[in-house]
């Protein structure tokens, strides 16, 4: 054991200690803290400027077009719209608007003149404004008023409730789906980042051949163990040092310039819309906003986490080391990273499959039969049982996958070892799956 | 008594057998060569030695017990192929392998300190292997095999890849080794490079045992009695004591090799000569071990 231990620390400590670790640690919450901000950094300059010159001949807008706080409405008094045209000319305004003697039943004409290429937020914003003045029109014609229109409008939000054996829960299916396949990314790229570091490990180990002094001292497999988890170790302190690292700059960076994150689209639809009303934002839609929120947060909260954290962990460690024993193996089998490609191929199927089966088909029908049989195959489980886990599975099944998951890495560790005792002492020689099969059951 | 006894030891592989029923012992404190051609079936031996694999058949004794795990850090391996970690620090690579030996790391530091004092290489220590020249990475790495001062120190082909300077360095490290009361195992396919140093040795070939035995005790058996000898005059040899083997007369100096026939001593011989010219040199001719191999081989397929 303590041999292990003493390779555990040298796999760990040099690796972590390369520059290249330094690097990618740091580098990457950096660069997501620059993908967040810029973006929001750059809106601030293009927000506020607009500014529109409004020729209204039609009267009938008079004031109703009001500036809002990043869109100014100028309304100018010309005779025509040549004379609107070259005043425009002289400013450095976003556009001029130009609204001609219009019949209500059949407003045409309205024409927006720029100098330079016009935002589609700026276009839908003006569209807006005129046609919500022109139904209010409309309907002020027919007898309705705005007051009464309001009341009118109807606003459907649902609440899923998720009924199981504990109870009712709030439930929101974005939020449920959301932390298993975050779960499942992670795990995915877990496995295939640090597994692939361990294979290299093994052929640095047996290209510069001190592979022999090494095992003349421990056993190949105390080696290859102690391989697996020294770089299991570098890569919870990666993603544990991105953690922390992302959150520490964003919200320095955040704090530093005042700056919210970069609206997701969805969000500066929803503010273009709100903004284009033109009116005070319908209380309707900002107590429906509230409810989703608050909802969000209670789904949030609602989700059991001692069991997904504590089966994150458990997938996650088990999922590495029933890969990472065969990564390991096959490093053990060739003796330069190009001949890996053969061997590389079945082990990467299964990951690559349960990858894109967890976003398509497991989330759509968490229980149905593909999803069941691939969270409790060993080889599929650690990625698509993630995805499960949120939505609810019973214990059975998850004690099930859980005990499988660990008698396949048993059973991978063991085929692993026996390649590896093998083919580390073996070189000059292309190895072939019937070479490989065979090397499982030699005697040593 | 002997620290190593091997006993009846058959190695298979799939298609080869690497070793046949070999046996021999290896004296606690001796020098002992471990002979024979490439793919005679020395590495697969000291592989077995070294438990990094195990025998089909047969036994090894180590100080008298079966061999066991924890008879590993009792001995030092230098394997033909060398290598460290490149990318690891001298200090640290060997304060890591001398730790994998048993060595707690105060002893370990304690040794390093010694060590490198006595190949004078401190300014080596935190330098990166891949930066140290091949001699140097040698010297590392014959340092990490002996650091954890084992009784038994394995070393295949010890003087490939030392310069000459190095390699008479390294040559009086393993006297010293030895005095110190260290076994040391050489195994080699260039066997007149170990031959002065052996006190004992093994032949293999071809998987099997050839001979084994103290070096005196197989060149007294070995040898033919034949003498060689330089001197002036003109020398006819008419004894039937005495057969000329080779005989090369240049201006009045001859050179030549005779053997002595049934009984004669080589005083007998000395005399006789004397009497008849003025003799310069008198020197046994002793064979050498890859004289013997080669009888020995050819005998064993005539046989």
């Amino acid at each position: 054991m303590h041999k292990i231990w003493l390779i555990i620390q040298r796999e760990y400590l040099t690796r972590v200690r390369k520059k290249s670790f330094i690097i990618m640690t740091f580098l990457t919450p950096l660069l997501l803290a620059a993908f967040m901000v810029i973006p929001a950094w750059l809106a601030t300059f293009s927000d506020s400027d607009d500014v529109v010159m409004v020729l209204d001949e039609s009267g009938i807008f008079a004031d109703k077009l009001e500036s809002k706080e990043d869109l100014k409405i100028i309304p100018i008094a010309a005779s025509s719209v040549e004379q609107a045209k070259a005043a425009y000319q002289e400013t450095d305004y976003t556009a001029l608007l130009h609204i001609p003697k219009l019949d209500l039943d059949n407003p045409e004409g309205i024409r927006l003149y720029s100098k330079r290429n016009i935002s589609l937020q700026v276009k839908f914003r003006l569209e807006n404004m005129m046609e919500k003045e022109i139904e209010s029109q409309r309907f002020m014609a027919s007898g309705i008023d705005r007051e009464m229109l309001n009341k009118m409008k109807a606003n459907v939000t649902m609440t899923t409730v998720s009924l199981s054996d504990r109870g009712e829960r709030d439930s929101n299916v974005w939020v449920t789906s959301g932390a298993g396949i975050i779960g499942a990314v992670i795990i995915y790229f877990f496995i295939f980042l640090y597994g692939v570091q361990i294979m290299r490990g093994v052929i640095e180990e047996k290209t510069n051949r001190i592979v022999e002094v090494m095992i003349s001292s421990v056993k190949p497999f105390q080696l290859m163990m102690g391989k697996i988890v020294g770089i299991a170790g570098v890569g919870l302190t990666q993603f544990l040092l991105w953690v922390v690292l992302s959150a520490i700059v964003v919200s320095g960076v955040q704090a530093a310039f005042d700056i919210k994150p970069a609206p997701t689209p969805i969000e500066q639809m929803q503010a273009g819309r709100d903004l284009a009303t033109g009116e005070e934002p319908a209380q309707t839609e900002e107590t429906s906003q509230a409810d989703t929120l608050s909802e969000v947060s209670s789904a949030i909260a609602n989700l059991n986490f001692p069991l997904l954290l504590g089966s994150f962990l458990f997938y996650f460690l088990g999922g590495y080391l029933l890969y990472g024993s065969l990564f390991g193996a096959i490093g053990a089998a060739v003796d330069n990273e190009t001949d890996t490609q053969q061997f590389m191929f079945p082990i990467t199927i299964p990951l690559i499959i349960s990858f894109i089966m967890s976003y398509t088909v497991v989330i759509k029908n968490p229980d149905g039969p593909v999803a069941f049989w691939m969270s409790i195959i060993p080889f599929t489980s650690p990625i698509v049982m993630m995805v499960r886990i949120p939505f609810g599975v019973p214990a059975s099944e998850l004690l099930l996958s859980m005990g499988l998951l660990v008698l396949g890495f048993i059973f991978t560790t063991w085929i692993a070892s026996r390649i590896y005792r093998v083919g580390i002492l073996m070189y000059g020689k292309k190895i072939n799956y019937k070479e490989l099969s065979k090397w499982l059951f030699y005697r040593v | 008594m002997s620290i190593l006894k091997i006993d009846g030891v058959t190695k298979r592989y799939a298609n080869h057998t690497a070793l046949d029923n070999v046996s021999f012992d290896i004296p606690q404190g001796c020098i002992f060569g471990l002979l024979g051609p490439n793919g005679a079936g020395k590495t697969s031996l000291i592989r077995i030695i070294t438990q990094i694999t195990g025998a089909d058949s047969g036994e090894i004794y180590f100080k008298g017990e079966k061999l066991r795990p924890s008879h590993i850090k009792d001995m030092g391996y230098l394997p033909e192929e060398r290598g460290l970690y490149k990318k690891m620090k001298v200090g640290e690579q060997l304060l890591y392998l001398a730790q994998l030996k048993g060595l707690t790391k105060d002893e370990a530091i304690a040794r390093i300190k010694e060590w490198v004092a006595r190949f004078e290489i401190k300014e080596w220590l935190n330098k990166n292997i891949e930066d140290l020249s091949k001699g140097m990475q040698q010297k590392v790495q014959f340092m990490a095999t002996v650091m954890h001062e084992p009784s038994l120190i394995i070393l295949d082909e010890p003087f490939s890849g030392f310069d000459p300077i190095n390699a008479n360095l390294i040559k009086d490290e393993i006297l010293r080794l030895r005095d110190n009361g260290a076994t040391i195992i050489f195994s080699t396919h260039r066997m007149e490079s170990v031959e002065e140093l052996c006190d004992n040795i093994a032949l293999i070939n071809r998987s099997r045992k050839v001979l084994d035995g103290p070096v005196r005790e197989i060149k007294d058996t070995y040898k033919t009695d034949t003498y060689q000898v330089i001197g002036n005059g003109h020398l006819l040899i008419t004894s039937p004591d005495f057969e000329v083997l080779e005989q090369h007369d240049n201006h009045g100096v001859f050179r030549a090799s005779i053997r002595l026939l049934d009984g004669a001593s080589p005083n007998d011989l000395l005399r006789y000569l004397i009497q008849r010219v003025e003799v310069h040199s008198f020197v046994e001719l002793v064979p050498s071990i890859n004289d013997i191999f080669i009888r020995k081989v050819k005998e064993t397929y005539h046989a």
